[in-house]
C-alpha cells in the first residue's frame, strides 16, 4: 500500500506536468520552438543529474561527461535505426517500446564503458583524474568523428541523419521524473551514504570499512548511465548527430550546470539546467539581430559574477523537501 | 611551442593549483597584439616580442586580480568555472567586430623563409627560431625561479603559501607575477605560433591550450622541466600520427599517452608522488 502512494506521489506531477504541456501545445498556446527547448532542458537535466552523482555527491572531478551522453545518443540512434529499418514504424505501440529499449540501452553502453574506462582511470585523484576524464572525452570525440569507417550509418565527421522523432514531452518529462527519483533514492540509501562519505573523506571512509574503489565505480557508473539515457532522448528529439555536439567543450557546460546548482544539490541542478538552457535560447530572442554576437560575451560575465558573489553554487546545499532524506524532512 | 605554452600552466598550477583554462585563450591575445604590432605600427622584431609578452603578461595579472583573487579561500571549483568563464568570455568578446573581429587573419611573415639541409634533415629557419627561442625562455625561466629573490618566494608560496606568508613572502605580489610570467611565455608562444602557423583567428587558443596543458600533466605538473618534456613528448607524437596514420586521428592520440602515463606513474614522468596527509 504504501508502495503504491509512494509510487502515485511519484508518477502524479509527472502526469499532470507533461499533460498540461501536452494540451498547451496542442492549443498552439506554446508554440513549438519553446515545447523543444523544454524538451532540451529536461534532457541536459537528467545528464547533469548524472554528473552531480559522480561530482557532487561523490567528489570525482570527471571532464568527460559529453562522451558518455554522446556513446548513449548514438547507441540509442543506432538501434532505433536497425529497428525501423527491419519492423517499419507502422505499429505504434511495438516503435515506442523499442524506443524505451534502446534508450536503456544507450544507458547502459555508456555505463559499461563508463565502467571500462572507470576501473583505471578512477585511482587517479582530483584534477589528475579530470584531466584524464578529459582525455578521455577528445579520444570519444576524435572516435565519433571517424565512426563511419567502421559503421558507415554513423555518419563520422558529417553527422548521422535519418533518426526518427521520437521524442516527445511525456518522454522527456518522465524521463526527468524517474532520473530525480532514480537519484534521490540512491543518494538516500546505503550507497548514497557511502558516496558522500567518500567525498568528505576518503581516507576516513575507508577506515569505516567502505571498499572505497568499488564505490567510486558504482557512482561513476550510474552517474554516466544518466548520461546515457539524455542522450538518447537528445538524438531522438532533434533527429541528427553531430561529433562536435560531444566534445570536451559540452563537458563544460554540463559541468557548469552542475556547480552553479550547487554541488550535491539535486533541485538545484534541475533549476540550473532549466535556467541555463532558458537563458542561453531566451538571450537569442531578447537581443536585437544586430547584437546577437555578444550573447556568448555576456554569458560568461554573468557566470564570473555568480562565482564570484556566490563560490557555493546558488542554492549551496538548501535541498527541495521533497528531495531530502526521510529523517531530516 | 607548446612547452611554452606548457610552462605557463604548470607554473600556474603549482602555486595556486587552478587550472588556468584561460591561459590558451591569453596566448591568443598575444598572437593578435603581435599581429597588430606588425601589420599596423610596423614594429621591429624585438618589439614585436616585447609588445606581445607585456600585453599578454598585463592582461593575465588583470585576470588574476579581478576574477581568481576573491576565490581563492573558496572551494576550488568555483576558481576552475571562473576559469572557463574567463576563457570563455575572451574568445567571444574578442571575436566581436568591435574587437578583433570573428575572421581569419594572415600572420605577416616578418622574414623570408629558408630550408636548409643538415645531416639529412630539412630544417626551415623558422624551426630554428622556435627552437632557440624555446630554449632561451627557459632558460631564463630556471635562472627565474632558482636565482632570483621572486623566484624563492615563487618555490616557497607553491610549498604552502600561509607559512610562505608567514615568512615574510608578499604571497599576492608573488601569484601576480607568477600569472605575468607565464603569460608572457604563452604570449612568446603567441607570436611563434603566428609566425609558424601563419593563420591567426579568435578560437585558435583553445586546442594548443589544451594540449599544452595535457603536456604539462604529462611532464609532471608544477615541474618546470616535466612541462618541456612533455611537450616534446605530445608534439612529437602528433606529428608521428599525422605521418603514419592518420590526421584525423592526431588530436586523440596525444591523450592516449596522457591517460597511459597517468597510469603508470599518477603524478607524471617527472613529478613527484605526493604523500597523503591525514
Amino acid at each position: 500500500m504504501r508502495f503504491l502512494s509512494n509510487l502515485a506521489k511519484a508518477l502524479l506531477p509527472c502526469v499532470l506536468l507533461s499533460g498540461a504541456l501536452l494540451f498547451l501545445s496542442a492549443r498552439e498556446i506554446l508554440n513549438p520552438y519553446w515545447v523543444q527547448i523544454f524538451q532540451l532542458a529536461c534532457i541536459v537535466a537528467i545528464s547533469s543529474l548524472g554528473l552531480n552523482l559522480i561530482y557532487g555527491f561523490t567528489g570525482l572531478f570527471s571532464l568527460g561527461h559529453a562522451a558518455f551522453y554522446g556513446v548513449g545518443a548514438y547507441t540509442a540512434a543506432l538501434l532505433m535505426k536497425w529497428h525501423i529499418g527491419a519492423y517499419g514504424e507502422e505499429d505504434l505501440l511495438l516503435t515506442q517500446a523499442a524506443f524505451l529499449g534502446s534508450l536503456a540501452a544507450g544507458g547502459i553502453a555508456a555505463a559499461l564503458l563508463a565502467c571500462l574506462v572507470g576501473l583505471p582511470t578512477l585511482r587517479l585523484t582530483s584534477d589528475y583524474l579530470g584531466i584524464a576524464t578529459l582525455g578521455f572525452g577528445v579520444i570519444m570525440k576524435v572516435l565519433f568523428d571517424n565512426a563511419d569507417s567502421v559503421l558507415p550509418q554513423l555518419g563520422g565527421a558529417r553527422g548521422m541523419t535519418g533518426i526518427a522523432r521520437l521524442t516527445g514531452i511525456p518522454w522527456v518529462v518522465f524521463g526527468m521524473g524517474g532520473a530525480l527519483l532514480v537519484a534521490r533514492n540512491l543518494i538516500h540509501s546505503r550507497y548514497g551514504r557511502a558516496l558522500v562519505a567518500i567525498r568528505e573523506d576518503e581516507i576516513a571512509a575507508s577506515t569505516m570499512g567502505i571498499d572505497t574503489f568499488r564505490y567510486k565505480v558504482l557512482g561513476f557508473t550510474a552517474g554516466c548511465a544518466f548520461a546515457g539515457v539524455a542522450g538518447g532522448l537528445y538524438a531522438h528529439l532533434y533527429a541528427f548527430l553531430h561529433p562536435s555536439n560531444f566534445d570536451f567543450l559540452k563537458s563544460f557546460d554540463v559541468l557548469m550546470i552542475v556547480v552553479l546548482g550547487g554541488l550535491g544539490n539535486l533541485g538545484g541542478t534541475l533549476v540550473a539546467s532549466f535556467a541555463w538552457i532558458f537563458l542561453l535560447e531566451g538571450m537569442r530572442v531578447a537581443l536585437p539581430p544586430e547584437y546577437i554576437e555578444f550573447r556568448w560575451v555576456l554569458i560568461p560575465l554573468l557566470l564570473i559574477v555568480t562565482m564570484l558573489v556566490r563560490p557555493q553554487g546558488i542554492f549551496g546545499l538548501r535541498e527541495f523537501p521533497f528531495l531530502r532524506s526521510r529523517a531530516t524532512r | 611551442m607548446y612547452a611554452l605554452i606548457a610552462l605557463g600552466y604548470t607554473m600556474v598550477y603549482g602555486i595556486v593549483r587552478l587550472i588556468n583554462f584561460a591561459h590558451g585563450d591569453v596566448f591568443m591575445v598575444g598572437s593578435f597584439l603581435a599581429f597588430y604590432a606588425i601589420e599596423k605600427f610596423h614594429l621591429p622584431l624585438p618589439a614585436v616580442f616585447a609588445c606581445a609578452m607585456g600585453g599578454s603578461a598585463v592582461l593575465a595579472v588583470v585576470i588574476e586580480r579581478l576574477a581568481y583573487k576573491p576565490l581563492r579561500d573558496a572551494p576550488k571549483i568555483a576558481a576552475l568555472i571562473t576559469a572557463i568563464g574567463v576563457s570563455l568570455f575572451l574568445e567571444y568578446f574578442t571575436a566581436l567586430h568591435q574587437v578583433f573581429g570573428p575572421n581569419y587573419y594572415a600572420f605577416p611573415r616578418p622574414f623570408q623563409v629558408v630550408s636548409r639541409e643538415i645531416g639529412g634533415i630539412t630544417v626551415t629557419n623558422i624551426q630554428g627560431i622556435i627552437l632557440l627561442a624555446t630554449l632561451a625562455t627557459l632558460g631564463a625561466l630556471q635562472y627565474v625561479v632558482h636565482r632570483t629573490k621572486i623566484g624563492r618566494g615563487m618555490r616557497a608560496v607553491s610549498y604552502d603559501f600561509v607559512t610562505a606568508g608567514l615568512m615574510g613572502v608578499n604571497v599576492n605580489a608573488v601569484i601576480s607575477f607568477t600569472f605575468g610570467l607565464g603569460a608572457a611565455l604563452a604570449g612568446v608562444g603567441g607570436v611563434l605560433y603566428g609566425i609558424a602557423y601563419p593563420q591567426i583567428h579568435t578560437f585558435m587558443g583553445v586546442m594548443p591550450g589544451l594540449k599544452a596543458f595535457t603536456a604539462a600533466v604529462l611532464g609532471g605538473i608544477g615541474s618546470i622541466p616535466g612541462a618541456v618534456l612533455g611537450a616534446l613528448i605530445m608534439g612529437q607524437s602528433e606529428t608521428m600520427t599525422s605521418a603514419y596514420l592518420s590526421s584525423t586521428y592526431r588530436d586523440g592520440i596525444a591523450f592516449v599517452i596522457l591517460i597511459a602515463v597517468l597510469l603508470w606513474k599518477p603524478t607524471g614522468i617527472l613529478g613527484k608522488p605526493r604523500a597523503e596527509k591525514v
